[in-house]
């Protein structure tokens, strides 16, 4: 079945304060969207909310994959059902090595008697890595201790093409990134791109977009999507800001549940 | 105010068995002192722990005769050990040491490896030198009850430039609570010479309660290098208190690693006193409290020499309601110039009923030294929960990653190999997992 995942009219607050104010988009199989928008107006709480992030409570909408009911899902279901988040502030795990975790990810992905040889896994991760252009040393070190921002954002992209995801978000993954790391990062992106495979990518500029071309770009404000087009709606928030996109929908501010 | 001591045993009747057990008079004369001792004396004052609460009256029954000796091991041993031709073993089963086992190289080295009753015997002068001079009796009511009353127990002797491949093991066993169960670990490693010691503190089942209350001394000669390795896996109806102490002389170091896995209260102290120039102390220790467990652990450096330097580790999880005190303190004397002295204390606190406790002391009488520490207690961090569940490992898994790497920098140091093991299993039962 080709993947399809719907997200409708998703609500969500934290801390009592609604931050999605209904939220639809639809992904199937070989699509590429992009969510854009200025900081604060509600973009890494989806990518949260749909993961299933604690501090976020979704009060209202839906969200299925493969009609499957994602909401009704921990966490490590939602996972393991094939919904993968590259996050923005990847946690830091001292005394569990990167190799152990990525393996133990993977063998919880497969199901019990279903689990990867030691020797398969090894190479797989090395063969990715290299792609990457990791140093080998970091299979061996703690989980993303002591890693810079941009090793950090490999990390991420190293666990994507391992898992092998129906549905990859990234959230700000070319925040922090130089050139050369942001064009690896991409490269990456871009060898996982299939017709099972659906992305939904979130980020502030467009200097990502040069190197994964989307099919969808959708703008995000106040919690809600507010304009979508074709690449070219990239193109042109790129060269003349998001002034003109509020000014054509009448907003002044925004954001969304920020302090005055 | 002060409460009644009440003895163990008459001072008389302490007499009196000791001799009919055939130890010599000094001996006989140190257990007594240390009973009029013990009635004189407070016990040890310790951080949040108050010792007067405790029920320390189950010291069980003080033997007397001559213990039986076989050749074969106790069914609850012979799990624990791998018996080689090469391998020197040591089984204290209650109040007695019933079987020992040197290997015939290391015997022609003329180490000494034996229950300290027979080395009392056999090696007297040399025992005298060092028995209690490191845990003295005159410290508290513990030390004091422990040297008039300890039974079994080790000498480990290694001469001068004699190196040691194998370790030399001890394995305590209770399964009588109503005998006494006090083994003395006495060891004294010559200049130059090098060892690793490990035991194991193990428990049956039984109803009633008991206090086992222990000392460990080492005697570290200049360039001797010790590696003392300890777990104590002890039962919920026994209470465990132990003094282990090192005494480092120049060059010398000593390494403790040390895994507090008890079922029920226990307090423990390690100590290293840095006597000579250049000495090193090491101290590791991993603890697992659970059920209603009160714990109090010390693990302390006292430096007199120049150049000495400790370190000290305790990584200790609470789950249950369990409540532990995990106490560091540094204690660099005047005089110990260039002295280093580093100390890190963390618990993690698996359930909001458990409680623990980071002290970090460092007391310092001179200038020109350097020393640090860090100390940290908390929960689960439920990011890094969400993070692992992200990658689609179950919240259980993504617990148990946590806490072992939380242990992590303890146990994966541990050099020896079985007994890394061995801990890394007793976390996973004490975790119920």
């Amino acid at each position: 079945m080709a993947t399809h995942f719907v997200v409708e009219g998703l609500k969500a607050t934290i801390e009592g304060k609604e931050i999605l104010k209904g939220i639809n988009i639809e992904i199937k199989g070989g699509e590429i969207h992009a969510i854009m928008g200025p900081n604060g107006t509600g973009k890494s709480t989806l990518a949260s909310a749909l993961m299933g992030h604690p501090k976020y409570e979704v009060t209202d909408g839906k969200v299925t994959l493969d009609g499957e009911d994602v909401l009704d899902m921990e966490v490590d279901e939602r996972a393991r059902a094939g919904l993968f988040l590259a996050m923005q502030y990847p946690s830091e795990i001292a005394g569990v090595t990167n190799s152990d975790f990525l393996r133990s990810a993977i063998n919880a992905r497969r199901g019990e008697g279903n689990e990867v040889s030691l020797i398969k896994f090894i190479r797989q991760m090395e063969g990715k890595m290299k792609e990457l252009e990791m140093n080998p040393e970091f299979a061996h070190r703690y989980l993303n201790e002591g890693f810079s921002g941009g090793e950090k954002k490999r990390n991420e992209i190293l666990q994507m093409m391992l898992l092998d995801p129906k549905i990859v978000v990234l959230d700000e993954i070319d925040s922090g990134l130089d050139i050369d790391a942001l064009r690896i990062v991409a490269n990456g992106v871009n060898s996982m791109r299939s017709e099972e495979r659906g992305f939904l990518i979130i980020t502030h500029y467009q200097r990502l977009l040069n190197y994964i071309t989307p099919d969808y770009v959708h703008v995000m404000m106040q919690g809600r999507i507010v304009k979508s087009g074709g690449p070219e709606l990239a193109e042109r928030l790129e060269r003349d800001g998001y002034d003109w996109v509020k000014e054509e929908l009448g907003i002044v501010d925004e954001t969304v549940g920020q302090e005055a | 105010m002060t409460t009644q001591t009440v003895l163990p045993v008459e001072p008389n009747t302490l007499q009196s068995i000791s001799a009919g057990n055939g130890e010599p008079a000094w001996l006989t004369e140190s257990r007594v002192g240390g009973l009029r001792l013990a009635a004189e004396l407070e016990l040890p004052k310790l951080e949040k722990t108050k010792l007067e609460r405790w029920d320390l009256s189950h010291f069980g029954a003080f033997r007397s005769g001559q213990p039986a000796r076989s050749q074969e091991l106790p069914a609850q041993v012979a799990s624990l050990v791998d018996l080689k031709e090469d391998s020197n073993l040591l089984v204290q089963h209650n109040s007695s040491v019933v079987y020992t086992r040197l290997s015939a190289d290391l015997a022609a080295k003329g180490v000494i490896f034996t229950d300290l009753e027979t080395a009392v015997r056999e090696h007297g002068d040399l025992v005298k030198t060092y028995l209690h001079t490191a845990v003295k009796p005159e410290e508290n009511r513990l030390t004091a009850l422990h040297a008039a009353l300890w039974n079994g127990g080790v000498f480990l002797y290694v001469p001068k430039n004699v190196e040691v491949e194998i370790p030399l093991q001890s394995i305590f066993l209770i399964d009588d609570p109503s005998a006494s169960f006090a083994p003395h670990v006495l060891i004294v490693a010559e200049s130059n010479s090098r060892v690793t010691y490990v035991d194991n503190y193990i428990s049956g089942s039984y109803e009633s309660k008991i206090v086992h209350n222990g000392a460990a001394e080492v005697f570290v000669k200049a360039g001797a290098k010790v590696q003392f390795a300890t777990v104590h896996h002890l039962n919920e109806q026994t209470t465990d208190l132990i003094h282990r102490r090192a005494v480092i002389d120049n060059d010398g170091s000593i390494e403790w690693i040390v895994g507090e896995m008890n079922a029920g209260d226990s307090v423990s102290e390690t100590l290293s006193i840095l006597k000579g120039n250049g000495s090193l102390s090491d101290a590791k220790v991993i603890a697992v409290g659970s059920g209603s467990q009160k714990l109090n652990y010390t693990t302390k450096a006292i430096h007199f020499g120049k150049s000495s330097d400790s370190q000290m580790i305790t990584r200790a999880v609470m789950r249950e309601q369990a409540t532990a005190i995990i106490n560091g303190i540094t204690k660099i004397e005047k005089g110990a110039t260039k002295a280093n002295g580093e100390q890190t204390e963390k618990v993690l606190m698996l359930s909001p009923k458990a409680r623990g406790d980071a002290n970090p002391i460092l007391l310092i009488d001179e200038d020109d030294v350097t020393a640090g520490h860090a100390a940290s207690v908390g929960q689960v961090n439920q990011e890094q929960i969400y993070y692992l569940m992200s990658r689609g490992i179950t919240r259980e898994q993504a617990e148990r990653l946590i806490i072992y790497g939380f242990l992590a920098p303890v146990v994966s140091d541990i050099p020896l190999e079985q007994l890394q093991e061995q801990l890394q299993g007793l976390v996973e039962r004490k975790l119920g997992q």
